[in-house]
């Protein structure tokens, strides 16, 4: 326990001393608010849709959780290269436990861009439906958190270049968050758009964080939301656990 | 304090450690020297848990490193080849997260932390972020941080590469006078022969993964009918230039062997 706190120490005294990273990350999120959901959101309602903002914003309150979470892994692979890494794997501490503070550090990084944006949307006009919605809007944040800081983790232990891990995160990231249903519902869409919603975890997060606080009905349900994030999230922690225990320095 | 018996790192075909035995005593300082590729940081990583051996026995301080590694991790500290502070932290905070990964109770540590920042003449700067410090500054961070838990072996792995004269002198003073103070084993490498001279007790040389030579620094000179180190060196080790790779791409070959 003494190690998860001191490696999620280490990433808050970080993220205090470069907030220009964590402000940089959600200059896209803020784009997309005022470009589609104050230019586009005019559309949304006229075609009958109620307010756009209202189903936007909880897609976009995940939008930095993923993208944080997954870029997680770049700090590791960072430290990898620059021997921080290898100082604290000659530390008397299990590796298990570095993988876990490490996780919890990216995973309260990418909770707090969350949080920034909820605010921006709010600014904007974005009401969730209550005390109730948002506690459970906060759980979504915080599997999504989980899911994405902990897959970025795995790909990082898996993987030695870092060029080649920020493309590989851009690549899969972008489809992702496109395809999520965050812009549009997925009710309407065609078919092969729908199915593929089916194999896209974020398409959860959107889903359950929507429903929740209360953007508009979900697409799955909300237990399937939570059940879907916490399962994928078991599994990419147990994944990144096998990967981190074999890295070598 | 060091027991090595037999110890072998194999790498496909390749031997970068083969058969190597030699001893450290407790308070001694003992300077492993070799040429590039000879095998001496694959030595290092093994003796500090980072790396299995492929056959052969290391202890430290009586505890065998493969079976039990935490026990081992807490009884040394270490300075790497390359710099591992944390550059976005200040100097500070280096020492103190440091200190909490090896449990170090909160009064105590920022003791030692003031005492060590002070010695290695960083206490003024404590507070700086370490992407502004100098190279030699750097160092100094990271050998005082390697002091911090007070270890009972240190190891060195060519820590003065590419510092100053002055540096070098200020950093050998310190660990010279920490062995005296604190009886603290000191296992080091470095290609600076005079600093080796200066300051180990017993030498080591390594080369094609084999130990060629042990002994005191008069004893190697006597062997070899030289009056330097240098000299002694290079008449153990030859003239010859040496382009082995270095391990981690031994790592890579034997991952690109393993897929054929």
């Amino acid at each position: 326990m003494n190690t998860v706190y001191v490696l999620w120490l280490r990433q808050m005294k970080r993220i205090s001393r470069s907030r220009f990273r964590l402000a940089a990350s959600l200059s896209q999120p803020l784009l997309f608010l005022v470009a589609f959901g104050l230019g586009f959101g005019q559309i949304f309602q006229r075609a009958g849709q109620g307010s756009y903002i209202q189903f936007f914003a909880p897609g976009l309150i995940v939008m930095p959780i993923m993208f944080l979470g997954l870029f997680s892994g770049a700090d590791m692979m960072w430290d990898r290269r620059f021997g921080f890494l290898k100082m604290t794997l000659v530390a008397p501490v299990s590796r298990l436990a570095l993988l876990m503070g490490r996780t919890a550090g990216g995973a309260t990084v990418s909770i707090l861009g969350g949080l920034l944006l909820a605010l921006a949307t709010a600014i904007v006009g974005f009401r969730p439906a209550g005390l109730a919605a948002s506690a459970l809007g906060l759980a979504f944040m915080l599997l999504t958190a989980c899911l994405f800081t902990a897959w970025g983790m795995a790909l990082a232990s898996a993987m030695e270049d870092f060029q080649a891990y920020q493309l590989f995160i851009n690549y899969m990231a972008m489809p992702m968050f496109y395809l999520s249903g965050a812009f549009f519902p997925l009710n309407f869409v065609p078919k092969p758009l729908r199915i593929l919603a089916l194999f896209n975890p974020f398409a959860y997060a959107v889903d359950g964080m929507r429903a929740s606080l209360g953007g508009a009905a979900a697409h799955f349900s909300i237990t399937t939301d939570l059940g879907v994030l916490a399962g994928l999230s078991a599994l990419f922690i147990l994944l990144g656990a096998r990967l981190f225990a074999r890295i070598q320095v | 304090m060091i027991r090595v018996e037999h110890l072998v790192k194999q790498y496909g075909d390749v031997k970068a450690v083969s058969d190597i035995s030699f001893t450290v005593a407790e308070a001694e300082i003992f300077a492993f020297l070799g040429p590039n590729g000879a095998g001496k940081t694959t030595t290092i990583k093994m003796l500090t848990t980072l790396l299995r051996p492929t056959a052969g026995r290391v202890e430290v301080d009586g505890l065998d490193v493969t079976a039990h590694p935490d026990e081992v991790r807490r009884r040394f500290g270490i300075v790497f080849q390359d710099s591992s502070t944390d550059d976005e932290l200040s100097a500070y905070d280096n020492m103190d997260l440091h200190g909490r990964l090896y449990r170090m109770p909160r009064g105590p540590r920022a003791k030692r932390i003031e005492f060590l920042l002070n010695l290695f003449e960083l206490w003024d700067r404590r507070r700086d972020s370490v992407k502004q410090f100098s190279g030699g500054m750097k160092r100094r961070l990271e050998i005082a941080r390697s002091f911090l838990h007070t270890p009972k072996i240190l190891f060195l792995d060519e820590p003065t590469l590419g510092l100053d004269p002055q540096t070098r002198n200020l950093l050998w003073s310190h660990v010279q006078k920490l062995n005296d103070m604190e009886r603290i084993t000191v296992f080091l490498t470095t290609h600076y022969m005079e600093e080796a001279e200066r300051v180990a007790h017993r030498i080591g040389i390594i080369d094609h993964g084999r130990i060629v030579a042990q002994g005191t620094v008069s004893e190697l000179k006597a062997r070899t009918g030289t009056d330097s180190l240098e000299r002694a060196f290079l008449a153990l080790t030859g003239t010859t230039i040496r382009e082995e790779a270095p391990a981690p791409q031994l790592g890579r070959i034997r991952r690109w062997r393993r897929r054929q």
